[in-house]
């Protein structure tokens, strides 16, 4: 696609003059070639920086998070009722806050969770629906959808604070420690592990730079950076799914939705960030 | 009927600007789906933007323009309280309408 | 996950351990020997078949299983693991160690394969995946940085033409690398592409020309 500035003469009737400046700009523009010629005019590194800047105003994950309040506050399911009361480990309804210290441990279902396992408890327990039905459905259907939607508006609510992950709880310690494990653990065909990528500091894939997360990456990076918008597909993606084309392209098997191997990795990766400041829901490539 | 436009109108200086968010899927008729049928074209084409019911600004767009298209423009004599209008249609004559308060 | 509720009947250290593991409020984690037998647990029962992309993936081999922590394996093991890799490494029938680097610049742009969105775990299916952590060429910008750059590979290594004299072991030396990466670095974070049948005999020969074909654009 090419990017195409559309000046627009004004059409007005009275009340004034309007001067107008219309930059008509979509997610999904590429204006990078990545031939030689290109990179002669500006490095390929600043061309990509600011590419993201451009990014940056209009983050279509912005109709993500209206969708998940709309959802949140709306009676629904079997039991037809709203989510308001759902807890997500800061007490019944307090969403505020919540996003930066999950995954974390639920005393009612003995487990540690992360953000999107526990909405769908709290869809199971308060609006009755099948979370064993929601957990095999794809990402991008039905209520998996709604899921999404849900998490990209009650990471919002967290905009900016810093994630602090509770260890207090043995479970909590217990799930970090299976995280590490899972995260250095090397396996299908091509042998790649998570820290095959993300075990150095300073390394790219392509072009796509990547963050150590055997530690706290810095603000914004890493963890703290999903749920995110991707341009490149269009598509809103939670931890979750993130998670799930990882190994995808790990060539490892299919990692069930909400299973423990990425709640423990969730633990990892955000105990690690403890102090990272929370950029959620972000935009991407 | 799509879902709702994040629309933003705050002034800056003499000026509002506004940023509006629509959400569509803007299909260029030309990608193709896993089973390898082209997808229909489907995006919007026309969009008004208008300061107390007067138009300030038409737009054509073409399948250029990407999924969830961000619009943003500045309108010079603008004031706080004036209400900000976007309406779209696109090519199957869908329309939505939405609105917002310069603040 | 299971839930266990634990008497006071069981025998201690064992009982104690698995207690920790599955009751809240514990104040101790099970020792790194009980973590590491969970989280093996963990990972076999999360995931499950995908298309050609089949849990069987996960079953680790020596290379896997002593390269997955912190810590590298001991010399014993870490030698070990590269004479099995040696030792498994198919060389080229008729001794014919280049192809066509045009076709090995393909394959190295080519990140395709083996995912469970792929169709068919053939080799002919699948790209090398090169670029997306060296550079190789000077003309592709868009390159990884995970593994070391192999811009003028051949180059720098003598290889002026075929009859070399540092050719020959040179072509053994490289072949070896790219047939099985762990012949030569127990841990290597590179694919073992001939060892799993990623890329064929045919592949492999054009990803050698890409990088030591004297006319390759590698060694320009």
């Amino acid at each position: 696609m090419t990017r195409r500035t559309i000046a627009a003469l004004a059409g007005v009737l009275g009340g004034g003059l309007a001067g107008i400046l219309a930059g008509a700009m979509a997610g999904g523009l590429a204006l990078l070639g990545t031939g030689a010629a290109w990179a002669q005019t500006k490095s390929a590194a600043d061309g990509i920086a600011e590419y993201r800047k451009m990014l940056e105003d209009g983050n279509p994950a912005d109709l993500f998070e209206a969708r998940g309040e709309a959802l949140w506050k709306r009676a629904r399911g079997p039991k037809n009722a709203t989510l308001e009361r759902c807890d997500l480990g800061k007490g019944p309804g307090v969403v505020k806050g919540a996003f930066v210290e999950l995954p974390r441990f639920f005393a009612d279902t003995q487990r540690v969770q992360d953000l999107e396992s526990r909405l769908v408890t709290c869809m199971e327990t308060l609006q009755g629906f099948d979370g064993a039905a929601i957990a095999r459905t794809p990402f991008g259907r039905d209520e998996q959808n709604n899921v999404t939607a849900l998490a990209t508006w009650v990471a919002a609510e967290s905009r900016g604070l810093r994630f602090n992950l509770p260890t207090g709880n043995a479970e909590e310690r217990r799930f970090y420690e299976l995280g590490k494990r899972a995260f250095f653990f090397r396996g299908g065909p091509y042998d790649f592990s998570c820290a095959s990528c993300h075990g150095e500091e300073g390394k790219r894939i392509r072009m796509q730079d990547l963050p150590l997360l055997t530690k706290n990456p810095g603000d914004g990076v890493g963890f703290a950076a999903w749920p995110a918008y991707r341009v490149s597909n269009g598509q809103m993606w939670s931890m979750q799914l993130r998670l799930n084309d990882c190994f995808r392209q790990q060539r490892f098997p299919f990692p069930g939705f909400g299973s423990d191997v990425t709640i423990a990795l969730g633990s990892y990766m955000g105990v690690n960030a403890k102090g990272a400041q929370s950029i959620a829901p972000a935009i991407k490539r | 009927m799509a879902d709702p436009m994040r629309i933003r109108a705050q002034m800056q200086g003499d000026k509002a600007v506004v940023r509006v968010l629509m959400s569509h899927e803007m299909e260029t008729g030309q990608r193709r789906d896993a089973a390898g049928r082209l997808v229909p074209a489907w995006f919007i084409q026309d969009v008004t933007v208008s300061l107390n019911g007067k138009a300030v600004l038409t737009v054509e767009w073409g399948p250029a323009i990407a999924k969830n298209p961000f619009l943003q423009l500045n309108v010079k004599g603008a004031k706080v309280g004036d209400k900000i209008t976007v309406l779209w249609k696109d090519n199957k004559n869908d329309t939505r309408t939405d609105e917002a308060t310069v603040s | 996950m299971e839930t266990q509720f634990v008497t006071s009947r069981l025998r201690p250290t064992l009982a104690a351990a698995a207690a920790c593991a599955v009751l809240a409020g514990c104040a101790t984690l099970p020792p790194p020997a009980e973590l590491d037998r969970q989280a093996a647990a963990m990972i076999k029962a999360s995931f499950r078949d995908e298309g050609i992309a089949k849990v069987d993936r996960i079953q680790q081999d020596l290379g896997q299983a002593a390269c997955s922590s912190e810590q590298p394996p001991s010399d014993e093991v870490a030698d070990r693991i590269m004479q099995e890799a040696r030792a498994g490494v198919k060389w080229p029938s008729g001794g014919v160690y280049l192809g066509d680097w045009r076709e090995g610049e393909r394959l190295a742009q080519n990140g395709r394969g083996m995912t469970w969105t792929d169709p068919s775990t053939a080799a002919t299916a699948n790209g090398g995946n090169c670029y997306n952590c060296h550079k190789i060429s000077e003309e592709e910008i868009s390159h990884g940085t995970l593994g070391p750059s192999l811009w003028n590979y051949g180059k720098n290594r003598g290889i002026t033409g075929l009859d070399s004299p540092t050719a020959q072991p040179i072509f053994e030396y490289t072949w070896m690398k790219l047939y099985n990466s762990k012949s030569y670095n127990a841990c290597s974070n590179m694919p073992r592409f001939g060892h799993f049948g990623l890329l064929n005999e045919t592949q492999l020969r054009h990803l050698m020309a890409l990088l030591l074909d004297p006319r390759s654009p590698v060694n320009r």
